[in-house]
């Protein structure tokens, strides 16, 4: 079985946000040519970004994890080389207010545009969920 | 008369469609700028059905989480069910027996086409095809509800697959019913293939009509069926088989433009294909006990995992991070129609208004998978 399972380890890349569009640019070039998914987490301390490539004819995976600084939570655009990227970026800043730079249109996606609040955010609470109990 | 023409203007206009268009699959907010009757311009809105379901998985148990995944794409509520138990087992690194895959296998293709029947159907009747193939449609899918309907209980919403295994065995004499639906719907298929597929209207309506190429539609991460048309042999199951793919005889069926008539012909040919795994399945259906033997609350090892199943409607993945406790830390939903949405404003430039219902039926999309 070839199931390509992505937490091995030796397929995941930690870069530093500077070094984004030129890890992405090479993996284009490589024949990564689709950008699957786009997420964060919320680390508390920092914010972490995570892209998923997929180069399709050699069955080959690799995930790209980035960290922003809370206090600076921009990063370079994927979208104006990966059409994905578009509404999976404008998802994570609706959900999480990460900014991205160069981006052809970065506005809210799912939530109202007149919300000021980032709701994947951990500091995010409403007294309508019901929080999780202590363990 | 001259003078006239002389001074008549024409101008570029937006008109909006929807969120409560009927063929707009529920709730999706088209924005299109028009120069006479083509695009010129389309802006999509979505997230009217956005009920925040990541947030939500952050402070439920995983079990308590497997109903909340048949909200997400409910027309095939079974392959959200099984795609986020296979990313916690996968989180988990537990094995669930054969006989659990076996079934979990037959299951999710009946899903596949029961799912394919409604996609096909909807878009006929969005093309002018009023309620009658949407009434055949529904009739041949009514026998795979009322199965599943037996197994767990459940019509729509079935809370069946559990992390670790199912909720039931298969009732007594169930498999002789798959048989026979097996039976029932391979010649009703050929009937619905033959009363769209020889419909100057269907026809003349779909081909040719948003055309999306391979590169494109790679580019966009356009998966599942729409990928297909376009002529990309990629399938999960035959590429990064998980379950027991691996053990059954199937096609891929392809597409050769990735216009609308493809996207049609690929899910008429894959519901065909999907009979044959339930044939297979069913066939070597082994013993034992496929009900969960791990306990309602599960506490995976600190750690990461991505899984992607192949879902009716394209990719499904869940990226899971968990901290060791009993709730996931962070979920995400990588929802194979959110994707496949995003491409329409590149395919509905430069093609006429009544055709971007068509283009958008074609797509089959279910917005409580969009929003989530």
């Amino acid at each position: 079985m070839k199931n390509v399972s992505v937490d091995a380890p030796e397929k995941q890349i930690e870069i530093p946000k500077e070094a984004l569009l030129e890890t992405a640019r090479r993996l284009l070039s490589e024949g990564f040519t689709n950008l699957h998914c786009i997420t964060a987490v919320d680390k508390i301390q920092y914010m972490e970004l995570i892209y998923i490539f997929y180069f399709m004819d050699k069955h080959a995976c690799v995930i790209l994890k980035t960290r922003l600084a809370l206090n600076d939570l921009t990063v370079e655009s994927l979208a104006n080389i990966w059409r994905s990227a578009d509404w999976l970026e404008r998802e994570v800043y609706d959900l999480f207010g990460v900014k991205f730079l160069n981006h052809p249109d970065l506005k809210r996606i799912l939530n109202p545009d007149d919300w000021d609040v980032h709701p994947l955010r951990k500091d995010f609470s409403r007294p309508d969920i019901i929080k999780k109990p202590k363990s | 008369m001259d003078t006239l023409k002389e001074n008549l203007q024409t101008e570029e206009f937006w008109v909006n469609m929807g969120p409560q268009h009927p063929s707009t699959h529920g709730v999706l907010y088209l924005e299109v700028k028009l120069s006479g009757e083509t695009v010129v311009d389309l802006i999509t809105h979505i997230g009217y059905l956005h009920r925040g379901m990541e947030k939500i998985a952050e402070n439920r148990t995983y079990t308590q989480f497997i109903p909340f995944t048949d909200r997400l794409d409910y027309i095939a509520a079974m392959g959200n069910n099984l795609g986020y138990v296979l990313a916690v087992e996968n989180l988990m690194k537990s094995v669930v027996n054969d006989r659990a895959k076996y079934i979990r296998v037959i299951i999710a293709e009946l899903q596949r086409v029961a799912s394919h029947l409604v996609g096909i159907t909807t878009f006929a009747q969005d093309l002018g095809a009023f309620a009658t193939p949407l009434f055949y449609g529904f009739r041949e899918r009514e026998k795979i509800v009322e199965l599943f309907d037996e197994i767990c209980g459940n019509r729509l919403t079935y809370n069946y697959m559990r992390i670790g295994g199912l909720q039931f065995d298969l009732p007594k004499g169930s498999d002789e019913k798959i048989r026979a639906i097996v039976k029932y719907m391979r010649p009703k298929i050929d009937d619905l293939e033959s009363l769209f597929s020889s419909n100057v209207i269907f026809t003349a309506r779909t081909k040719g009509v948003g055309v999306l190429t391979k590169e494109k539609a790679i580019n966009y991460s356009v998966t599942g069926p729409n990928l297909r048309a376009s002529g990309v042999k990629w399938d999960l199951r035959k590429d990064e088989p998980y379950l027991c793919y691996d053990r059954f005889n199937f096609d891929i069926p392809t597409g050769a433009n990735g216009d609308s008539w493809d996207r049609y012909k690929v899910r008429i040919e894959e519901m065909r294909q999907s009979l044959r795994i339930v044939e297979q399945a069913i066939g070597g259906l082994p013993e034992g006990d496929p009900t969960v033997k791990i306990g309602r609350i599960i506490k995976p090892a600190p750690g990461e995992t991505y899984m992607r199943t192949e879902a009716p409607r394209g990719e499904l993945g869940f990226y899971i991070v968990s901290d060791g406790s009993t709730y996931p830390y962070r979920m995400k939903i990588r929802s194979p129609s959110f994707s496949n949405l995003a491409v329409l404003s590149e395919l509905a430039k430069g093609i006429k208004i009544a055709d971007v219902v068509c283009l958008l039926g074609s797509l089959d999309i279910v917005m409580g998978d969009i929003d989530r």
